[in-house]
């Protein structure tokens, strides 16, 4: 029997583990208005950003997917798309890429109604509608499969790779062993593993995928640490990290490939603002950046994530929760507001490392299931940051 | 118990080794020459150590002798290779291993 949370069922499928009713600004000319509307009507969610006009080719193809796949995340329920008129990136194609999932969906143009007052007046009575139609949907109880997982990691200490990592690498298994899906990230943490990954390929192609796209990473992070007339701009590990123990990128990168677990295979590597085709274990291809990597993995399909953080990091994302693992069990006292949960116990020895990859995937079928997790109950939502591809 | 556990030895000077192949532990407390430390090995082993040398918190203890250009081994997989032979017990570290890749 197959382990199971209670979700939102949605049109076209997938299973959302939040109802939001998001507010997309197609341009950033539309933030403020989408930010007023959603302030109006608690509720809602607004996706404020820096792009939409002004790009050209992969970097504004990049935006028009990421935002789109925003859009779907089955944790939204309805969207309201605000836009101001003349951008490259038109509300219109933004809403016609959602509307195949089958949400609510609406757009506000300012130019079209006239000023941004009467925008946010229009936006908020629409918002307000969509909100009172979602709340009448309910929770039901349906596979592991339906989920789909982010790993992320930021303000790392020695911590991270030592027991938060991977325990949540063990809690990652068990998910995509039961049929879920689990994003790993962050390419630039990844240089020198590249040929351990690639023995994780499900077969020899995906394998060559995985060390394609990391030696492409390596090669672009070694012209740029070339480029740099400063010296403290070219190194790929930092002096912290050799102070506090890690004596090559290699083991740094290790630490942080543990999340992935070590049984699952990976069956697929996609670039950051597309939608994998395949479930299981997945390789997003895309800078190391917290924001970056979390607002690629939402577009993905991702409905919730999990991310160890040894030092403490309060972030969050809009519409999303985000799991906040740390092995340090001194963060976690200090910072028990903002931590979810505390993997330092492996260190004090308290539980072992399957134990607490346990703990993990109890905390994600809980959290999917609708536990607040801390940066939800603080309204954390920093993490959303569109990838440019310049 | 699983070749992941850890076994509960808090309160003692302790040195984690993550994977089963793995030839370095790291220390999760201070060391001074001389002092021993109990490694938990991920095989559910445990076994004392002797540092050869100060060895400071989170950093990586020999667990048996490495030979000269030999590997080191954590996570399981190679993290680089010694400059010059090391014994049992001493710090490993940039000072006297190398790795080639991303420096």
């Amino acid at each position: 029997m197959a382990d199971t949370f209670c979700g939102f069922e949605r049109e076209d499928g997938s299973y959302g583990v939040r109802n939001h009713v998001a507010v997309i600004p197609s341009v950033f000319c539309a933030a403020k208005v989408a930010e007023r509307i959603a302030g109006n009507v608690p509720g809602c969610v607004a996706f404020r950003h820096p792009v939409g006009c002004s790009q050209v080719g992969n970097d504004l193809e990049t935006t028009a997917r990421t935002l789109i796949g925003i859009g779907r995340n089955p944790n939204i329920a309805a969207v309201l798309v605000v836009g101001l008129g003349c951008e490259r990136f038109t509300p219109a194609e933004l809403a016609e890429g959602i509307a195949s999932s089958g949400k609510k969906l609406d757009v506000v143009v300012i130019q079209e109604i006239g000023d941004s007052i009467r925008a946010v007046e229009k936006g908020t009575r629409i918002a307000r509608k969509m909100l009172q139609a979602v709340s009448r949907e309910r929770r039901r109880e349906t596979p592991v499969s339906h989920l789909m997982i982010g790993l992320n990691c930021g303000g790392s200490d020695m911590t991270s790779g030592l027991v938060a990592n991977p325990a949540l690498g063990l809690a990652s298994d068990r998910l995509v062993s039961q049929g879920g899906s689990s994003i790993l990230s962050e390419l630039t943490e990844l240089v020198g593993t590249q040929h351990i990954l690639a023995r994780r390929g499900i077969n020899e192609k995906i394998g060559k995928d995985i060390k394609d796209a990391i030696d492409a990473t390596e090669a672009r992070l070694i012209r740029q640490t070339r480029e740099s007339t400063n010296e403290n701009r070219r190194h790929l590990i930092s002096t912290g990290n050799y102070d506090g123990g890690l004596s090559s990128v290699v083991e740094k990168s290790l630490g942080s490939m543990k999340k992935s677990g070590e049984r699952a295979k990976f069956v697929e590597v996609f670039a950051t603002g597309a939608v994998p085709k395949n479930r299981g274990l997945l390789l997003m291809d895309g800078p190391g950046h917290d924001g970056e990597v979390a607002t690629g993995q939402a577009a993905a399909g991702a409905q919730i994530m999990c991310f160890p953080t040894g030092r403490g990091t309060p972030t969050g994302f809009p519409g999303v929760p985000v799991i906040k693992i740390t092995g340090n069990p001194r963060t976690f006292e200090r910072m028990v507001t903002n931590l979810d949960v505390n993997a330092g116990e492996v260190l004090l020895g308290k539980k072992s490392l399957s134990e607490m990859g346990d703990i993990i995937y109890q905390e994600i079928l809980a959290v999917a299931s609708g536990k607040f997790c801390k940066a939800e109950q603080l309204g954390h939502d920093e993490l959303f940051c569109v990838t440019r591809k310049p | 118990m699983d070749s992941n556990d850890f076994l509960n030895i808090c309160g003692a000077k302790s040195a984690l080794a993550i994977h089963p192949d793995d030839n370095v532990a790291v220390v999760l407390a201070d060391l001074a020459a001389g002092e021993s430390c109990l490694v938990r090995n991920s095989n559910g082993a445990e076994y004392s150590v002797t540092a050869l040398e100060d060895i400071g918190f989170g950093h990586k203890i020999v667990l048996s002798d490495i030979a000269g250009e030999g590997k080191v081994i954590k996570y399981g997989e190679e993290i680089g290779r010694v400059n010059k032979p090391v014994a049992k017990g001493a710090w490993v570290h940039n000072h006297n291993m190398v790795c080639l890749r991303g420096r």
